[in-house]
């Protein structure tokens, strides 16, 4: 047994993790502090919405989930590293789909120069030009 | 109102800030969130988003400068008449589907290559930089058009962004056909 920090868009949790191979499998009860989403019976549930896992072959072992498959059952961008114990999970694909369907801008929180946290939604009700840009 | 997102380390970022010395919210985002969640891919990447916080103009590519404009091939004259109108209100309102029409889908592949800057970018900070160097080059070859991983990790490689690296990688890039900035259409 090892621990393999996940980075949940950027946000770390270690996790205890068994590597075979290349194949990485991670306790399934850490899923949820890691990603949010709770093991029950009925599968893996976040507020009323739960994925069945039972009959998805190669995602479950002995209360351990394979990494690979959760990211697919998730539906997520999954980078890995197994020999540096550290993996990174990207936003759900269907996130952007989302955005073109409802034409949302997607609300972030980002900190200035002096760490001080905005967010988009708090300039609603302003016309906002978000412009991105950098020194390179 | 204004708000810039430096797609930078702050302290590659803050002596442009300082020298500006703006009054809009000026962020630094060195993670790419925006990149991940607007599917933006390079810079300068602007959006139009309305008082409900709707986007009414998907990513586009806009300088302030006319020597900057001629790098996208567009009039950075007609492009502010154009924000102007939208700003006053004078511009009739696009359809929801003309905005759709604008937009980029995103490639499972181009957020796959996020994915890997993302851990790159962990391992950078953990000072583990040939493994970051090695899934910022998996993150380039899977997304080649993503100039945010492409150029954005030179600095973090230690190489200069304005350098023979970058002149190389746009020079192939245009040479087999592509083009380095897609802006929108001025309409």
């Amino acid at each position: 047994m090892t621990s393999l920090v996940l980075l949940d868009v950027g946000k770390p949790t270690e996790v205890e993790a068994t590597i075979d191979v290349s194949d990485v499998w991670i306790n399934a009860a850490e899923v949820e502090a890691a990603l949010g989403w709770e093991l029950k019976p009925e599968g893996l549930c976040r507020a009323a919405i739960c994925i069945p896992v039972e009959g998805r072959s190669g995602l479950m072992s002995d209360g351990r989930m394979n990494l690979e498959g959760l990211a697919d059952l998730l539906g997520r961008p999954l980078a890995h590293s197994p020999e540096e114990g550290v993996a990174y999970m990207g936003p759900p694909l269907d996130l952007f789909n989302q955005t073109i369907r409802t034409l949302e801008a997607p609300d972030f929180v980002l900190p200035d120069l002096e760490g001080e946290l905005h967010s988009l939604s708090q300039y609603r009700g302003s016309k906002v030009l978000l412009v991105a840009w950098a020194s390179w | 109102m204004v708000i810039t997102v430096a797609t930078d380390r702050a302290d590659d970022a803050r002596s442009w800030i300082e020298r500006a010395n703006p009054t809009h919210p000026t962020l630094i985002d060195e993670h790419h969130r925006l990149g991940e969640l607007y599917n933006m891919v390079n810079v300068p990447t602007v959006v139009w988003i309305d008082e409900t916080g709707r986007i009414t103009r998907p990513n586009d590519v806009a300088f302030t400068t006319e020597k900057g404009g001629r790098y996208a091939n567009v009039s950075t004259d007609e492009q502010m008449a154009l924000l102007r109108g939208w700003v006053r209100g004078s511009l009739p309102p696009p359809s929801d589907d003309d905005i759709r029409k604008k937009v980029t889908p995103l490639s499972e592949k181009s957020q796959l290559a996020r994915a890997h800057f993302g851990l790159g970018w962990w391992l950078h900070r953990e000072g583990r930089f040939g493994a970051a160097e090695h899934h910022f080059s998996i993150g380039g070859e899977l997304a080649p058009d993503d100039f945010m991983i492409r150029r954005g990790t030179m600095p973090l490689r230690g190489s200069d962004p304005f350098g023979p690296e970058f002149v190389e990688m746009v020079t192939d890039w245009l040479g087999s056909g592509h083009t380095y900035y897609l802006p929108l259409p001025v309409e």
